[in-house]
């Protein structure tokens, strides 16, 4: 009798603490998780130490080319998994993911809270940790200079007065190009996208085929002192670009388009086959905690999903958060993604 | 004399049957290929043609069937022949001026012409595309010339160096005009290391990946590009396993065609020493080929590198060395920071030892290739890496050397050695010309003075073939530094080298990005450089004063 | 003491050489002699192990050296177009086969020296090969193959690319040295001139053949074969004797018949050739043929005369057919 009591309360202690996502008192698990993820991924050493101390798990993080190609490459090694977690899916790829069958579900008690706009996986296979909107961004001096208004929304840019002064990026060959096809397709429906994308090609869209080629390349703010004022880019390059500068502006020399953002929500989740996964939910856990998500910002330079999440000041000051931004289901991308794409190189290029 | 050398009468043979350390000459360099490309390619493509256990080649009608993927196909062979006349076109003259002439500067002239081949592209683009390139035909013909005008120049300047200048002028003796006396006599002599040379560039701008995205334009795409769409993004892996084995068709005939081409065993020349065929320029029309290369080099070559250093000095308060210091500053916090002294030992420590392989390997499979009857079968397999997606190698790195012996997929080694993999045909293609060029009689008087089989290696032929060895180690680091190859596709061991930092820095806005990876592509360029001059004067007993 | 039994090599269907049977004894020099072609090279290449052999022994000192590879056969052979290594100085060349037996540095620089100094080269050390002249050239080459002491010395055209006077000169030169250093020699050439001046004993090859083998002087007065014959330079004829037989052009002279039972042939002058110190004039007789005569002293009859061919019988030498 006694001893089933013993039990029982040994399990709802064990089960209230996993809930609350804090260590149990002693319970230390002395391994090392791999944590794939893609080249931009980032994150102070000091925090990640602080995890370390805290439950004894060594993260050794293993960077594995663009996000496509490091869910390619999970999905690839499926049956001899590189590592343990796999971070960096976003809801443009997630069906795959999930149709893949690479991940192991675990739901987080931390989700409660995340706002449901981020929950974008109800099966919990994934966890979402950070957003970053895929917005145009603009060149306030250029616009300053020729006496011309900002455009606010995505007709805009299909007016006479923009003509030539927008350049984007192949959705065939760029995540942010495929994230602002994707709002145009939610903004216009299935069947009216593509009469808008004939309108800003007859506007003189130009397209370039990577991020790095249309911002530091074509746009005018950029590095490369380009002649286009108008770029695909992120709604935190504005802070980023203040961030970067040294000296640091007074003004953001780049501003965003909120009308035209798409929102992306990048997504870890535990590798089925991980030998690890209570320290794998751990991290999880620990992703989802207010130390890792207000270090998000600065590192990443996207912005947390955590709802109590404080913002660093040239976040709060630089980069306008989209209220409202173009989505669509990551069920319905997954189906329609190609299809979209060869369209849209029908309509753009040919 | 030369009356009286014959030509060669009869065929060049091996004088003995093979005997066991014979066999290590070609067992190294295929078990090599075996283990690190064809394993991990045939797996690769496995995965797309038989999945589910059972052979599917529909996929390979289906792409045949594709219009648009037989004009890409086209595309590709077409944008890569004629990248590859314009490099001879342009890097002929350029070798012979700097393979005979001797002016001040013209080490660090060799040196600088082998930086382009390092710099990451989309680095190089942004360059031209700061000087007002247009992304176009002709600015993909124009970056790929930039990129390769370092292989023609010292592929064939490396043979070129060793050729008797007085064969030339006998010619021209018996009544032959210059243009003659260079197309009779010097090009034929020549010709193994301009097959050489072009095989290479071809089989680059095959392949070539960064230049047709970002010089090329978003209506442009070549096998390459559309591999990594399939395999990379969409994991389509049955098109992308019917595109490359388009791709390693297209490359087996090349290089079968090559072969052919070269014709029997090289004549036996007359090799002259390095030093003894350079010369001062003399006549007013010599001065004014070595400037008028010299020019071009320069704008060609010398204004892209330089407007890149120059970023890398364009702070906002004025030049100076703020970007290099935001180099160790920026981000230093973040985990996967490297401070750029580590980074450099990084980028040092991998072509070292990528170096060390190539040479080691490479030098075997060229020795085998001049010794054996079927050596030019070896010749071209080594080459097949060059012509393959290195998105294809990567990837089947990931599956294929998983388990051991060869679980090396996330160890550090795998880096070197898919750069050796590159580095490898380099070293085979500058030696064999000039190995094969060695009048087997010198082997022979060597012999029967008392040289056993490896001391007539060790006396004969590596002194002689010394400098190309140098030159091809100097390629080999290049390669290296550079990070041609699988290795931007696979799962990065954590020791980032410089390319990885530039790649990341370019990732993010902000002018101390921007100027932080300008700053590191010109370490990246004085390493270049340093590494070359120093291969260029290395000396090992008597091997590289030839 | 080199013992060659009918050696045959050939490759593919071409025999270079057919049961060669030939010895070399301890401070002999023997020359073989041969049209282009005619398989010497390959002969030198043979006993030195650079061609395996189709059939036959190769013995030296009675042992067989079948199995034996090229570098441990101590032989000296010097090439036809001397081989000499680019990469290396004189003295570096000279002293290569002392070092590749172990002689060390120093010792094997002396020893070089010393017989650089033996062909005249004293002094050229230092020099880079291809600076040299034809003849410096092979000297060096020569010294190179003498430095490490071999017990055979085998030279293929030794003085084929040389002028004339300097060829001459090396002759005299060569066979001084070879006779002082006591060297067993064997030489192949295709020039008539050096092969007698050197050689105790000459062997004539044709075709991968020896077909005869003796001292300069019994070739010279007595040639075996047709071949011979008219690879030394005679009138190969039957229009003087019943059969094939062989006259030397200096043994005919142009007049009359009368007052000797000389055989006398009738023929026209064809043609008139300066040789330095005689005439040669071509004597084409009726059947077709033609006879070389050498006339000293005399200025030959015009072309298109008819003349008569005198010789005396003892200077015909009858052959097999």
């Amino acid at each position: 009798m006694r001893r089933r009591g013993f039990s029982i309360l040994c399990c709802a202690l064990v089960t209230a603490t996993s809930l609350a996502g804090a260590p149990a008192a002693g319970a230390r698990d002395d391994v090392t998780l791999t944590l794939v993820t893609h080249d931009s991924f980032a994150i102070s050493k000091s925090v990640l130490r602080s995890f370390t101390r805290e439950t004894g798990i060594k993260v050794r993080v293993l960077p594995s080319g663009d996000a496509g190609a490091a869910l390619n490459q999970a999905i690839l090694t499926k049956d001899a998994p590189l590592g343990d977690l796999l971070f960096g899916v976003d809801n443009t790829f997630l069906s795959r993911a999930l149709d893949e069958g690479v991940f192991e579900r675990y739901r987080s008690p931390a989700l409660t809270r995340v706002p449901a706009a981020y929950r974008i996986d109800t099966t919990h296979h994934v966890t979402p940790v950070d957003h970053g909107d895929v917005c145009i961004n603009d060149d306030t001096a250029w616009f300053a200079e020729h006496g011309l208004a900002v455009p606010r929304t995505l007709d805009d840019l299909t007016k006479p007065a923009y003509k030539g002064r927008l350049v984007v990026e192949n959705p065939a060959t760029s995540s942010p190009g495929l994230a602002f096809l994707l709002a145009t397709v939610d903004r216009y429906g299935e069947d009216g996208w593509r009469a808008y994308w004939e309108r800003l090609r007859a506007n003189d869209v130009k397209v370039v085929s990577g991020w790095e080629q249309a911002y530091n390349g074509e746009f005018s703010a950029g590095e490369g002192g380009g002649d286009r004022p108008l770029v695909v880019s992120y709604a935190s390059s504005p802070a980023a670009a203040v961030y970067f500068s040294d000296p640091r502006p007074t003004e953001a020399p780049v501003g965003t388009v909120l009308d035209t953002c798409f929102r992306q929500v990048e997504l870890v989740g535990i590798l089925r086959g991980t030998e690890h996964p209570r320290a794998a939910r751990r991290l999880i856990d620990f992703m989802l905690s207010r130390r890792f998500q207000e270090d998000v910002p600065l590192q990443m330079f996207v912005f947390p999903v955590r709802d109590d999440a404080r913002l660093p000041a040239v976040f709060t000051r630089f980069a306008d958060v989209p209220t409202d931004p173009a989505s669509l289901a990551p069920s319905v991308i997954g189906a329609h993604r190609e299809q979209w794409i060869d369209e849209w190189t029908d309509t753009v290029l040919r | 004399m030369d009356r009286h050398r014959p030509a060669l009468t009869h065929p060049v043979r091996s004088v003995r049957p093979l005997r066991p350390v014979r066999w290590i000459l070609v067992a190294v360099p295929v078990a090599f290929l075996v283990a690190f490309f064809a394993y991990p390619v045939a797996t690769i493509l496995g995965r797309g043609l038989w999945p589910d256990g059972h052979l599917d080649l529909s996929p390979l009608g289906d792409v045949a069937g594709n219009a648009a993927l037989r004009d890409v196909a086209w595309f590709t062979v077409w944008q890569a022949a004629l990248s590859t006349m314009l490099a001879l076109a342009v890097g002929l003259p350029g070798a012979f001026v700097l393979a005979r002439y001797r002016f001040p500067g013209r080490s660090l002239v060799r040196a600088l012409i082998v930086v382009p081949f390092v710099l990451p592209t989309i680095v190089v683009a942004s360059a031209f595309l700061a000087l007002g390139v247009e992304p176009s035909l002709g600015a993909i013909l124009l970056a790929h010339v930039f990129f390769n005008y370092a292989v023609v120049v010292r592929t064939v300047g490396g043979l070129w160096a060793h050729l008797d200048p007085q064969q030339e002028e006998a010619a021209r003796v018996l009544g032959a005009s210059r243009l003659r006396a260079f197309t009779r006599v010097t090009l034929p002599a020549l010709r193994p290391a301009i097959l050489a040379a072009a095989s290479i560039t071809f089989l680059f701008t095959f392949t070539s990946f960064g230049v047709i995205l970002v010089l090329g334009g978003p209506t442009r795409a070549t096998l390459e590009t559309e591999i990594y769409r399939q395999t990379a993004q969409l994991l389509d892996l049955r098109t992308a396993a019917a595109l490359s084995i388009l791709q390693l068709v297209a490359v087996v005939v090349l290089l079968v065609a090559t072969g052919r081409f070269q014709g029997r065993r090289a004549v036996a020349l007359g090799l002259r020493a390095a030093a003894v065929t350079t010369r001062s320029v003399r006549s007013v029309g010599e001065r004014a080929l070595l400037g008028a290369n010299l020019a071009l080099m320069l704008a060609l070559l010398g204004v892209p590198m330089a407007v890149l250093v120059a970023r890398s000095f364009a702070t906002a308060n004025g030049p100076g060395f703020g970007f290099y210091r935001a180099l160790g500053e920026l981000r230093s916090d973040s985990v996967l920071f490297v401070p750029p002294a580590d980074a450099v030992v990084n980028s040092l420590l991998f072509a070292t030892v990528a170096t060390a392989i190539a040479l080691v390997v490479g030098g075997l499979a060229a020795f085998a290739v001049v010794r054996h009857r079927r050596g030019r079968a070896l010749e071209a397999a080594l080459a097949l890496p060059l012509g393959i997606s290195a998105v294809t190698v990567g990837f089947g790195f990931l599956i294929a050397l998983d388990e051991p012996p060869l679980d090396l997929r996330t160890s550090w080694i795998i880096v070197p050695i898919a750069h050796a993999l590159i580095a490898i045909p380099f070293v085979v293609w500058l030696v064999t010309p000039l190995l094969g060029s060695i009048d087997p009689r010198l082997r022979e008087a060597a012999a029967v003075l008392g040289a056993s089989p490896r001391r007539v290696w060790r006396e004969v032929d590596l002194p002689i073939v010394g400098r190309a060895f140098a030159i091809a180690a100097g390629f080999a680091f290049a390669i290296s530094l550079g990070e041609f190859g699988a290795t931007l596709f696979i799962a990065r061991p954590d020791r980032p080298t410089l390319p990885v930092v530039i790649y990341r820095l370019l990732g993010q806005p902000g002018a101390q990005n921007f100027g932080a990876a300008m700053a590191a592509s010109t370490i990246l360029m004085a390493l270049t450089v340093v590494a070359i001059l120093t291969a260029e004067r290395a000396r090992v007993g008597d091997i590289g004063t030839f | 003491m080199l013992t060659i039994e009918d050696l045959t090599v050939g490759y593919g269907e071409h025999t270079a050489l057919d049961g060669i049977d030939l010895t070399v004894g301890d401070d002999e020099i023997v020359c073989v002699l041969g049209p282009s072609g005619s398989g010497k090279s390959t002969l030198l290449r043979a006993i030195a192990g650079l061609e395996s052999p189709t059939a036959g022994q190769i013995r030296r000192d009675g042992a067989d050296l079948a199995g034996v590879p090229t570098h441990h056969r101590r032989l000296g052979l010097m090439f036809q177009d001397h081989a000499l290594f680019p990469h290396r100085d004189v003295i570096g060349n000279v002293m290569f086969g002392l070092r590749m037996h172990g002689v060390s540095r120093s010792e094997a620089r002396a020893r070089a020296s010393t017989t650089l100094a033996l062909v005249g080269l004293a002094g050229y050390e230092q020099r880079a090969v291809h600076e040299l002249s034809g003849g410096e050239q092979q000297r060096v080459a020569l010294a190179r193959a003498l430095a490490p002491a071999p017990s055979l010395l085998m030279l293929d055209e030794p003085l084929g690319a040389l002028d004339r006077a300097l060829r001459e000169h090396l002759v005299d030169e060569l066979g001084a040295l070879f006779r002082t250093l006591g060297l067993a020699v064997l030489l192949v050439t295709h020039d008539h001139d050096e092969a007698f001046a050197l050689g105790d004993r000459v062997a004539i090859l044709q075709d991968g053949r020896i077909e005869q083998i003796g001292s300069p002087v019994e070739l010279w007065t007595r040639p075996a074969t047709a071949f011979v014959a008219e690879f030394l330079g005679w009138n190969v004829t039957r229009a003087l004797a019943p059969g094939l037989a062989a006259v030397r052009p200096d043994a005919l002279r142009l007049g009359t018949g009368n007052g000797r039972p000389a055989p006398v042939v009738v023929g026209q002058v064809a043609r008139q050739t300066f040789r330095r110190d005689h005439w040669r004039i071509q004597v084409e007789l009726a059947d077709g043929t033609a006879l070389d005569v050498e006339l000293r002293d005399t200025r030959p009859p015009d072309v298109g005369t008819t003349v008569e061919v005198i010789v005396d019988p003892a200077d015909v030498i009858a052959l097999p057919d």
